[in-house]
């Protein structure tokens, strides 16, 4: 029996699983994917909005600016990467000029500090390698860069730390009111909590429809981005927005916190919320908006492409709260952007409609700090010679291209919720996310995840499922 | 700090060789650094035979190539260490190297031997459309995993691209029991040696489909298909023709890129033409005692030419540290009409003992045309090739009597000419 | 009379070679930078062969397999002979260059030797 039942672990699901890992809560997660951040969180810009962009009376608006200055905070107790790098709305055409001072009152309105106006001087001399054609821009300088997983794991690691538990590869096929709160009926077992968190990304309308009679419709919207090399990650040192042009919706162009550049996303509602397909049509649309932005796109240097689904409803807003015909079910739905930037309010928010339900005690031993891998990359080397002299395997390189050591490929499999296929490796360590995308590292990374998790190397997986690599031995058809 | 006359970085075919030149010439206190477990580079998952024949006048395969020059390494007493990456290099010749034996280390050499050799391009590089699923390889790496490991990494394949590793792999897939359905290639001729078209696709009837691409991936969790179409001459592709191919591998040999991000820390300058840098004649780079070959200089068809440019640069190196090489009176080299780029791209004539080589790939098949080599304006060779591909490596020879004769000549331009 | 074309597998040049037949037979070659030309064409005509090159087990072994090769060329239509023989082969590390694998592989009268080193695994 448990206090209260997650469902979905992606940024909200651990943002509020940490969140209630302060109190005496017997929690859980349940995941239907075999790894942290599978959904949507692993697939988005990246970004923490400075809070500009909703109406104040919003929820996004509301919580928006709020969750953006807890990242700092966050971001040392949970050793993940963020960045204060600031962003500018770029204007095209002297008559929007209107409409940048109109995102500027608003932002004030939602509590966004220091939000200024420049001119295109100013624009150029804080970004030499815009487009000539900027008139003016829009500059947040709290505008900031993260990296998704990188938190979300952090937030898992740490609500795993505080006694959370989690339940992998559990997809859940129903959920039944009992006497005591709902019975969570999954492909695997069954789980029975006094409150249920539907966290479920674009499967939330799902959830919800499965207790509720007041139904939601998640449209999935696919998102299309283009990562870039290194090479060329400091091209442009701010988060690029655009205003909305003759050609629609602006896409961003913007570093990553791990030192990138990425561009996109474009907007198109599909049908099918397992379609991450990227499309020729999509990936040229990205790449000619964002040549709007800056002087020349740097094409040669495109290391990979993908897609992310935003969790879109008709409302145009985050559905946070408890269903009105089903107590003790909180939705957290409808988390399209800025989710990722208000996930630490959402996760306060709905730890006091919990609060409220569950009146728990705080914990007096709650840990609020996680430790992360420690990377080889980031290191001086006087702290490379001592962590080496610890531990041999940090100075074994395994990943060439964002030198990865096999210590911390180690060390991501044998942490709290350690990573079990190359993904989750790559997704903690950066192994096979550099510019030969594993061409190198795969079969070193697969003959370690073999043998550290005492399975055969054609059950190695690229992200659970079917997505195994190897199909067996040589001969074996012949 | 340890000091060491020359460090090569790389012991694969181009670092090996030129280790055994420059010991040849003298130099004793060498020192490889390979970031594998073992010398020798690619060729030890390149089990296939054809290696040698120029060198060695016989037939060899991967391994035993690359046994012959460790053999030559142990047998003169150089000194190397594996499961060593170098981390960090200046243009001083400082070196931070990382391994789990040594822990951090530095080096100053006094010259330096760039041989990091080269990357496969990646998927993303060509950014094809669709999912990213499971089963989507280099043929690279697919090659270490069927060569060195035994193991498969699909059934039923489809290969993209027709790099020389993308027709090796079809061959040794199909020896290995997978069914290779097609080699696509997005050009109209193959990127790859003739001889490996005939003796790997021919052989075991499978299709070359020339002018045409992978236009989109299929598949959930593994792949389930390909989309391929035929492209128009332009390279764009003619989505009317598109059509399906079932298969649950995708291989792709769509091009190898130098892997020079040390050189570019050392201040190396880098030719955008080969993404390799730019060398004189004994493969000297522009920093002073940093030489560069193999397959981080420009990309080879073949491993006796990277041995062959290895012994060059490790005996130029070996000139450089007994104060005998000069730089002075350059002449630039030019890839003119018709040629794509030409290695090396400065020659300094004081340097030249007898004769020397100029090697160069052309932009597009010619047939029936001449290659002409021009000392400033003047036409000084003139040989007719009956075929002449981008896939493979031409030279042309540049005599020591065509430099004095020619001794003011500032530029040499190599051109191809349809008379 | 008849022409045919055919490329030289002899050495990475792949010289294009135009074959002349009559009353099969190889009458006259042209086109290949040396002898080998000559021979290649007669072969490939009369009984095309290639050496084979694929790995074998190697029971505790590193690497886990060994390459392997045919010692001389054998006829191509005896190539998945060789394999499936080869399949039901494991060496025992270690092995080294030039060992020999099996003998008289697919009765080619060829043997099939090692090409590379494979150390003997510590087993503790």
């Amino acid at each position: 029996m448990y206090d209260v039942a997650i469902i979905g672990a992606g940024i909200s699901g651990m943002s509020i699983a940490r969140e209630l890992s302060k109190y005496d809560l017997k929690v859980c997660v349940l995941e239907k994917e075999v790894d942290i951040a599978m959904g949507t969180t692993k697939a988005n810009s990246a970004i923490v909005h400075a809070g500009f962009d909703a109406k104040p009376d919003s929820l996004k608006g509301m919580l928006n600016a709020a969750a953006n200055r807890l990242f700092d905070q966050l971001s040392k107790e949970l050793d993940f990467h963020f960045r204060r790098n600031g962003s500018l709305v770029l204007c095209f055409d002297k008559k929007d000029i209107e409409h940048l001072e109109f995102l500027r009152q608003q932002g004030i309105q939602n509590g966004v500090p220091n939000l200024l106006i420049l001119d295109k001087a100013a624009v150029k001399e804080m970004e030499p390698n815009l487009s000539e054609d900027v008139v003016a821009a829009l500059y947040a300088p709290t505008g900031g860069i993260v990296c998704p997983y990188e938190m979300a794991i952090g937030m898992a690691e740490n609500a795993y730390e505080n006694g959370v538990e989690f339940y992998f590869e559990n997809k859940v096929l129903d959920i039944k009111k009992s006497d005591d709160g709902y019975r969570i009926i999954t492909d695997k077992n069954t789980y029975i909590s006094k409150v249920v968190i539907n966290a479920a990304g674009v499967h939330s309308d799902e959830i919800n429809n499965l207790v509720s009679s007041n139904k939601l419709n998640i449209i999935p919207r696919r998102g299309e981005y283009c990562v870039f090399d290194k090479e060329v990650g400091s091209y442009i040192d701010k988060t690029i927005f655009q205003l909305p042009t003759k050609l629609g919706k602006g896409v961003l162009v913007t570093p990553t916190v791990d030192g990138n550049l990425l561009i996109g996303p474009n907007a198109v509602d599909i049908d099918d919320k397992d379609d991450l397909s990227t499309t020729k049509s999509g990936l040229d649309e990205i790449l000619n908006k964002a040549s709007l932005s800056i002087k020349k796109m740097p094409s040669h240097a495109i290391i990979a492409s993908f897609t992310g689904l935003r969790a879109r409803t008709e409302a145009d807003d985050f559905i946070i709260g408890e269903v009105p015909d089903a107590k003790g079910f909180i939705n957290v739905a409808g988390i399209e952007s800025p989710g990722l930037s208000s996930a630490p309010c959402i996760a306060m928010m709905v730890k006091d409609i919990v609060v409220e339900i569950l009146a728990p005690q705080e914990k007096a031993n709650f840990n609020p700090v996680r430790k992360g891998i420690p990377h080889f990359s980031e290191m001086s080397n006087e702290d490379r010679q001592s962590l080496i002299a610890q531990n041999p395997a940090y100075g074994q390189i395994v990943c060439r291209c964002e030198t990865v050591s096999e210590g911390e490929i180690l060390s991501a499999i044998h942490r709290p919720l350690g990573a079990t296929t190359l993904d989750g490796i790559k997704r903690r360590t950066r192994a096979g996310s550099g510019r030969c995308q594993s061409g190198f590292c795969m079969t070193r990374v697969l003959d370690i995840l073999s043998s550290e998790l005492e399975i055969k190397r054609t059950e190695v997986t690229k992200f659970g499922g079917e997505s195994r690599l190897l199909v067996g031995k040589n001969k074996e058809d012949v | 700090m340890q000091e060491f006359d020359l460090v090569i970085i790389g012991g694969g075919p181009a670092g090996l060789g030129a280790a055994v030149a420059a010991s040849e010439q003298g130099i004793k206190n060498i020192l490889i650094l390979e970031r594998e477990n073992k010398l020798g580079g690619i060729l030890n998952q390149c089990i296939h035979n054809g290696f040698g024949l120029q060198l060695f006048k016989e037939e060899l395969t991967g391994p035993e190539y690359a046994q012959r020059f460790i053999k030559m390494i142990e047998s003169k007493e150089i000194r190397y260490k594996t499961n060593t990456m170098v981390i960090d290099l200046n243009r001083d010749k400082l070196l931070t190297a990382v391994s789990k034996a040594d822990g951090i280390f530095t080096i100053q050499a006094k010259a330096i031997i760039l041989a990091m050799g080269c990357r496969e391009r990646p998927r993303g590089a060509l950014n094809i459309p669709g999912t990213r699923c499971s089963g989507i390889f280099t043929a690279g790496t697919a090659q270490k995993f069927v060569n060195i490991k035994g193991m498969m990494p699909g059934k039923n394949i489809v290969i993209l691209g027709s790099g020389d590793i993308g027709l090796i792999m079809a061959r040794r897939m199909t020896l290995e029991g997978a069914h290779v359905n097609a080699v696509v290639e997005l050009m109209p001729y193959s990127a790859g040696l003739t001889r490996n078209i005939v003796q790997c696709l021919d052989d075991y009837d499978i299709p070359l489909m020339l002018s045409h691409t992978v236009t989109n991936i299929v598949g959930k969790d593994r792949l389930e298909g390909v989309f391929i179409a035929p492209v128009d001459e332009n390279r764009k592709p003619i989505l009317e023709m598109e059509k399906f191919i079932p298969c649950d591998t995708l291989l792709l040999s769509v091009g190898l890129l130098p892997e020079n991000e040390l050189s570019k820390k050392a201040s190396v300058k880098l030719s955008p033409l080969t993404s390799g840098a730019e060398v004189d004649e004994g493969r000297e780079t522009n920093i002073d005692g940093i030489f560069a070959c193999g397959n981080v200089l420009h990309v080879h068809d073949l491993v006796d030419h990277v041995t062959e440019e290895s012994y060059i640069a490790g005996k130029a190196a070996a000139k450089f540290l007994k104060g005998l090489r000069k730089r002075s009176y350059v002449i630039d080299v030019i890839a003119s009409e018709g040629i794509r780029y030409a290695v090396p791209k400065y020659i300094n004539p004081v340097n030249i003992e007898k004769d020397l080589e100029l090697s160069f790939r052309v932009k597009d098949i010619c047939k029936d045309h001449y290659v002409s080599v021009y000392f400033d304006n003047a036409r000084v060779t003139h040989h007719k090739k009956k075929i002449l591909t981008p896939g493979e490596m031409q030279t042309v020879k540049i005599t020591s009597e065509m430099l004095s004769t020619h001794s003011h000549c500032r530029a040499i331009s190599i051109r191809v000419e349809k008379e | 009379m008849e022409q045919k074309a055919l490329v030289c597998i002899g050495c990475p040049l792949g010289c294009r070679l135009e074959v002349t037949i009559e009353n099969s037979e190889v009458l006259h070659v042209t086109g290949q930078s040396c002898k080998k030309g000559w021979a290649y064409a007669f072969k490939e005509y009369t009984n095309p062969t290639r050496i084979l090159t694929t790995t074998v087990v190697v029971e505790n072994g590193y690497p886990e397999v060994a390459s392997v090769k045919t010692e001389k060329d054998i006829p191509k239509n005896k190539l998945f002979e060789c394999i499936k023989e080869l399949k039901e082969v494991s060496l025992t590390a270690p092995v080294h260059i030039n060992d020999i694998v099996i003998t008289n592989v697919a009765n080619t009268g060829v043997n099939v030797i090692a090409t590379t080193n494979c150390e003997a695994l510590d087993t503790k």
